[in-house]
């Protein structure tokens, strides 16, 4: 099978370490792979969107799931799909639509493999609802430590730490689905405009629970009265009645067509984003929403991947790279989050990608991030001076909330604070210990957060 | 491991009572670093070093090495290695002589050169495979704006700088794409134990201010830093200066 030394950086391009990329194409080979992988072990990888180390190994194997990219079966009437890990929503929609399915919960791209989504516990704009990922999940194949498949059923222990388990109970191969029922291709969206976080908070807590989907755009540029200010968007999917009559649309309702423009350059140098620039594009960003617009008919990729449309867009923090910070802190604990929220005003980071969002209820994945209460997430250029400091302080904050922040997006994190966040962590490394003795599943987040 | 910062959890420093490799990691502690091995040869100053990381919070262990004997740095830093990954090598050893002394005595000159040069040679080398094995970590290496340009006050020194400076630029060009990063810092006149009593140079620094300056570089993964960075500028502008000139120049 194909296997190649390569650098390997997340999503953010912070802290590059060096492995064997190794691509098996079919179970036997993962087999192998994993039988084989040395002193160092081995840790699966999708499509790299995870921000930080979540997806390297340093010095060892690195197992790229994108070569198990086969749709094995579709229940078109019970919309449940068969599918190796490798196979990517975008893959997925391309498939499902036409079918009149959709993938249960999409994040802000669509090209995340299955098996990743699993491995992190992905949520998208209708966890207040829907949960996360693993909730849609029926059953998945696992390739364990010793080389044998385990078929993995909810509402057990090997589900629990698989779910958000990051990779390290082993190699996911396939996952049965849940799919969601649309009449439509295109999204039916809300807007509106919260004028600062209270105004934000109000708005998405009497709102909600109107929308299938919802998140708030929240400008932390913003200072004095207008700290907080957001756009709202909140919507579902469109019925077929929705789109103008005689309309393409409405020939066609189910068709999927995303466009891509060009990838951003490779070598942009650093310091393109910085408050000016970023604060100019937020003011603009929340002027040209409307104050209140309804029933809007957008593509999917306009309401929930508006950036897959520039492949490499990371590339835009340049060599620096960038750090992503999110966290959860529960209901009740609104103060928190405002203190931090004007921390980060006060602190003038560059973010233009700050989401603000209302989850439900918990899914059992031990290291499963979303938890019932708000969660906001930022995205800073990583050469910010201070900011190193200054995120340990809102961690801080967030702990003493009792929150927690999201490892899929975590490179920084201190340690110590873990098992605070994740009260099951012991419960983590103890199956780990039984399951995999020889650490042959292990990761440089993992290293870093001894996982 | 490193984080998104380049900063280290665990430090590896070779020299272990240099005062610019103490303050550097007394500033990785405040960070992130929680495990540091100091080499050198035993001493009630490595003891002492041992007790000020401690009471700074870090888990400091010791491991006996000679930068006049590199037979043994393999089986010293193999040691260290085999008991996890080291985030972050630096390698702080190094000696000033006695230049009006060292040019009557040429076995002093020789180990001045043993010492900064040789012993670095072999130490860097040892320490580049463990890291090249791991797939990850920067190796410091502490050269000298001396080594820049030889001087007449302190060619000895300045010509063991230079070597060690040329050996780590090029370890650092054959390390690329194996995920080890080499980082060459060039201080100016650092005031310490070292250069005590010597008359203080232009632009002088402290400790702190290079350790400051190791942060920083880790961060953007910088392969050269001087400290502090005007000096660049001076020096670029020095190497320049005809020889009949720079022999007259005060500096």
């Amino acid at each position: 099978m194909p296997a190649e030394t390569a650098s390997v950086t997340g999503w953010g391009r912070t802290a590059p370490s060096v492995a064997r990329l190794i691509r098996p194409r079919t179970y036997e080979e993962a087999v192998a792979a994993v039988r084989t992988c040395g002193a160092r072990g081995g840790i699966p990888r999708g499509l790299g969107r995870a921000y930080g180390d979540a997806a390297q190994n340093a010095g060892g194997a690195v197992f790229d799931m994108t070569g198990l990219d086969r749709v094995h079966a579709i229940d078109a009437d019970g919309g449940t799909v068969l599918c190796g890990a490798g196979v990517s929503l975008h893959r997925l929609m391309e498939v499902l639509l036409p079918l009149g399915w959709f993938v249960p919960v999409t994040p802000g791209t669509r090209y995340v493999t299955v098996g990743g989504a699993i491995g992190a516990d992905i949520h998208g704009k209708n966890h207040h609802g829907s949960g996360s990922f693993s909730r849609h999940v029926l059953a998945m194949e696992l390739l364990t430590a010793d080389g044998t498949v385990h078929s993995v059923r909810p509402g057990t222990d090997l589900f629990d730490a698989t779910a958000g388990g990051m990779g390290l109970t082993g190699v996911i191969l396939t996952a049965t689905l849940q799919l969601q029922p649309v009449q439509t291709s295109l999204m039916s969206v809300d807007t509106e405009r919260a004028t600062d976080l209270d105004d934000l908070m109000a708005r998405l807590t009497t709102g909600d629970d109107h929308y299938r989907y919802s998140v708030a755009w929240i400008d932390l540029l913003a200072r004095g009265a207008a700290t907080g200010r957001a756009v709202l968007t909140r919507g579902d999917h469109a019925p077929v009645d929705a789109l103008p009559a005689g309309s393409r649309a409405r020939r066609d309702p189910l068709a999927f067509r995303p466009g891509r423009l060009p990838a951003a350059p490779r070598h942009l140098p650093g310091g393109l984003l910085t408050r000016r620039s970023v604060g100019a594009f937020n003011e603009l960003w929340y002027r040209r929403a409307p104050r209140l617009r309804r029933g809007e008919l957008q593509t999917i990729t306009a309401f929930f991947h508006p950036l897959d449309g520039v492949p490499h867009w990371n590339r835009i923090y340049g060599r620096g790279g960038f750090v992503q910070y999110q966290f959860v802190v529960g209901y009740g604990q609104e103060d928190a989050l405002r203190r931090i929220v004007d921390r980060i005003a006060a602190r003038r980071c560059p973010s233009f990608l700050a989401v603000l969002k209302r989850f439900g209820d918990a899914d059992p994945g031990w290291l499963s991030f979303p938890r019932p209460g708000w969660t906001l997430a930022m995205d800073v250029p990583a050469a910010l001076p201070g900011l190193g400091p200054f995120l340990d302080e809102l961690d801080e904050q967030v702990a003493a909330a009792g929150g927690r922040v999201y490892l899929a997006k975590d490179s920084r994190l201190r340690p110590e604070l873990l098992a605070g966040m994740y009260p099951r962590l012991e419960d983590f490394r103890a199956l780990r210990a039984e399951l995999d003795p020889r650490g042959v599943f292990v990761s440089d987040l993992a290293r870093r957060l001894s996982l | 491991m490193k984080d998104a910062f380049g900063l280290p959890q665990s430090l590896l420093v070779l020299g272990g009572t240099s005062e610019i490799a103490l303050a550097t990691a007394r500033r990785l502690i405040a960070r992130r670093t929680r495990t540091v091995w100091l080499a050198g040869r035993p001493s009630p100053a490595l003891d002492e070093a041992v007790q000020d990381l401690r009471a700074h919070g870090a888990d400091v262990r010791t491991v006996a090495f000679d930068a006049l004997d590199p037979e043994t740095h393999e089986e010293a830093l193999g040691k260290v290695f085999a008991e996890g990954d080291i985030d972050l090598v630096l390698l702080a050893f190094g000696i000033l002589g006695d230049q009006a002394h060292d040019e009557r005595d040429p076995s002093a000159a020789v180990r001045v050169a043993r010492t900064n040069y040789i012993g670095a040679v072999s130490a860097g080398l040892v320490a580049a495979r463990a890291l090249q094995t791991q797939g990850h970590g920067s190796l410091v290496v502490l050269s000298s704006v001396a080594g820049e340009r030889a001087r007449r006050a302190n060619f000895i020194y300045g010509s063991s700088k230079a070597g060690l400076d040329a050996f780590a630029q090029g370890l650092g060009d054959a390390l690329q794409g194996t995920g080890v990063h080499v980082m060459v810092v060039r201080p100016g006149f650092v005031r310490t134990r070292m250069t005590a009593g010597l008359p203080e140079a232009p632009l002088a620094t402290t400790p702190e201010a290079v350790a400051t300056a190791i942060e920083l570089g880790l961060r953007r993964r910088s392969e050269t830093v001087w400290v502090p960075g005007v000096l660049r500028v001076v020096m670029s502008a020095l190497r320049h200066v005809p020889r009949g000139v720079f022999r007259r120049l005060p500096v």
